[in-house]
């Protein structure tokens, strides 16, 4: 005998209360693993939605404004090209993405089109110095959610406006589907920009947007071709929102402190919304959990400390001291903790699973992590309830035995 | 002969709402290793108390109870029940088994805090429950027993850690005339047997015969103290 196998043989008693003790723990993690599962994994999908959207930090030349950017002013001005080099081989964290463009307005063969120069991802991963950065160390990967992959996620946009392209040949371009009509060409065909030949290497959807009478090119092409090597019109930047969150654009001021920065509001904004929502909703119901958990968990053992005070009585007669007697119903406290934190685990996971499709149109996989979750919170919700009836229990009086006092 | 234990003017008072109550007044006697006490008395004479007090369950509001020259009365919550757990064992008129452990799991529980491994402490046990010669019935619950199979559990378990007091309340209280005496005659053989003090509080007079020595209380205050060997001692 001992006293985990003291607790052992009273748990198995009094069963129906136990199971109804553990249950209203259970219930409560298994809701809180639901929606945080559902709120992870929709948050990841977001994440995607809105990489696929594009960039959403702009680095400007310090004077300009995000009209002239989109506008394409002759005479908006200019930044280095080599303020990429200096994001890239900074500390920074939480930047997923970035694309220097250079922009202008343009006449070729009679047509008012928008030259668009960028640096393709390619070419921004090769550059030596840029190896073992933090942005393309080894790992090119997003870091604040998944790896947006086009084929899993089924991407099909070719919207370019605020997104990169992965490679882009020296003179090559990619023409916009009003551009390709204007001018008549077709993908193959070759355009003379300024005096300088371009392969079309892709004609690009329809989208709506001005991207639809943009010629895309090399950014160093189109420096040569406008005569402003070195010089790029603006930076996008795939910035993790929650990184943007946590400061990312000042820090990025510090690095760049001659530009002006800034977001592109509706798409952060949405993001960080959507991930505060997210985070709120599952520190509510946390927060209710641990209310309602802990009352129940604590409830159960006043009612159980009463039901057991001749057993407490017997073995603070025989000589149990009082640790002994808190240490008993604190471990037996523990141990419905974990048998909830597992259960009520298992049950989200399940839950999860079922309504995930429903409410956030994702499957949702069980995501081990929350399980060490699930047993810490339990355990300390379980814990925390079952102090008080538990330093009663060990002030027990021994003699509550005795027939007559 | 050794004195085991020495109660020195211990008084109880219980102070309620309803007002203040002397449990006990100034009660003094000095029991020897090996006897066999019978504490009897009018119900409210202030018998249990007594009890508690010298099992170190309650302290007295003001007196002196020595063990083995330790003053019970100044001890600490944790000495007292390293006292109870090293020194006492108890049989109560109510059994004290816990419902849901066989017999010999309720024979092992003072063994709980004794650091011997489960194995020992399973053999210590049938040997006792030998004693009292219910190793057939080991794995029995206490609902499956006849009362005096466990009041003869409790005297195993008290019988478990070789106390050198045993405590009884009411032993045969809840037996029959047969199982009581049963139950009085090994209590006695025990005595004998192993040189164990044995204090019991009885109503019944034919229980109190068993003792070589009666503590009589009335109204909180001692009667009468009564030897066999040396007729009354003190008064």
């Amino acid at each position: 005998m001992n006293l985990f196998t003291i607790v052992w043989l009273e748990l198995g008693q009094r069963k129906t209360q136990l199971v109804s003790g553990i249950l209203a723990i259970t219930l409560g993690i298994g809701v809180i693993v639901a929606i945080r599962s559902i709120s992870v994994v929709s948050e990841k999908a977001v994440a995607v939605n809105l990489d696929n959207l594009g960039a959403n930090i702009l680095v400007l030349p310090q004077g300009a404004n995000v009209d002239n950017y989109y506008a394409a002013d002759i005479d908006a001005p200019t930044l280095p090209e080599e303020y990429v080099e200096r994001i890239v081989t900074s500390d920074l964290t939480g930047v997923d993405n970035l694309s220097p463009k250079l922009t202008r307005r343009i006449n070729i063969n009679g047509q008012k089109l928008v030259l668009t120069g960028i640096l393709p991802k390619n070419e921004l991963a090769s550059k030596p110095i840029w190896q073992n950065s933090g942005l393309f160390g080894g790992d090119l990967k997003v870091a604040c959610g998944p790896n947006p992959s086009n084929e899993t996620l089924g991407y099909k946009d070719e919207k370019l406006q605020r997104k990169s392209i992965d490679s882009l040949g020296i003179s090559d371009c990619l023409i916009g589907s009003n551009a390709a009509i204007r001018l008549k060409v077709k993908e193959g065909d070759k355009i003379i920009v300024e005096g300088t030949e371009l392969k079309i290497g892709k004609v690009l959807g329809e989208t709506g947007t001005i991207d639809d009478d943009r010629v895309f090119a090399h950014l160093h092409t189109v420096q040569n071709i406008l005569g402003i090597q070195g010089q790029v019109s603006a930076i996008e930047i795939m910035g993790c929102c929650n990184a943007i969150s946590d400061g990312l654009l000042s820090k990025l001021r510090n690095i760049l402190p001659d530009t002006k920065i800034t977001t592109i509001g509706q798409i952060v904004s949405t993001q960080i919304k959507t991930n505060k929502l997210m985070n709120q909703i599952s520190l509510i119901i946390l927060i209710i959990i641990v209310f309602v958990g802990g009352i129940s968990i604590g409830n159960y053992m006043w009612a159980n400390v009463n039901e057991r005070k001749r057993e407490i009585g017997i073995l603070r007669m025989i000589g149990y001291p009082k640790s002994s007697i808190y240490f008993v119903l604190m471990l037996k406290a523990a141990i419905m903790g974990l048998a909830g934190g597992i259960i009520g685990y298992l049950a989200g996971v399940v839950i999860a699973w079922f309504l995930g499709p429903y409410i956030a149109g994702v499957n949702i996989p069980p995501i081990p992590g929350l399980l060490i979750w699930s047993i810490v919170i339990s355990v300390f919700i379980s814990l925390v309830g079952s102090v008080l009836p538990a330093w009663f229990a060990a002030r027990f009086e021994p003699f509550t035995n005795m027939q007559e006092v | 002969m050794t004195t085991i234990l020495t109660v020195n003017n211990i008084t109880k008072v219980y102070t309620m709402r309803e007002g203040s109550v002397n449990a006990l007044n100034e009660v003094s006697f000095a029991i020897t290793k090996g006897d066999f006490v019978s504490i009897t008395g009018p119900s409210g004479s202030g018998k249990t108390t007594l009890l508690l007090a010298l099992s170190g369950l309650i302290r007295p509001t003001a007196g002196s109870i020595i063990f083995e020259e330790k003053h019970l009365e100044k001890a600490s919550d944790k000495e007292l029940a390293e006292f109870r757990k090293n020194n006492v064992g108890f049989v109560m008129q109510n059994f004290s088994l816990i419902p849901y452990m066989t017999a010999i799991q309720n024979v092992m529980i003072p063994l709980g805090l004794s650091g011997k491994t489960m194995i020992e402490q399973r053999e210590l046990s049938e040997a006792v429950l030998g004693l009292v010669g219910l190793e057939d019935r080991k794995n029995h619950f206490p609902r499956e027993l006849s009362a005096g199979q466990q009041q003869r559990v409790a005297i195993a378990r008290a019988l478990i850690n070789n106390p050198t007091l045993i405590f009884a309340d009411e032993p045969t209280g809840n037996l029959d005339p047969l199982l009581s005496t049963e139950i009085l005659e090994f209590l006695k053989k025990i005595n004998k047997e192993r040189n164990i003090t044995i204090m019991m509080v009885t109503h019944s007079p034919q229980a109190a015969e068993y003792g070589n020595t009666r503590i009589h209380l009335r109204n909180g205050t001692m009667d009468t103290l009564h030897s066999k060997e040396t007729k009354t001692l003190t008064e």
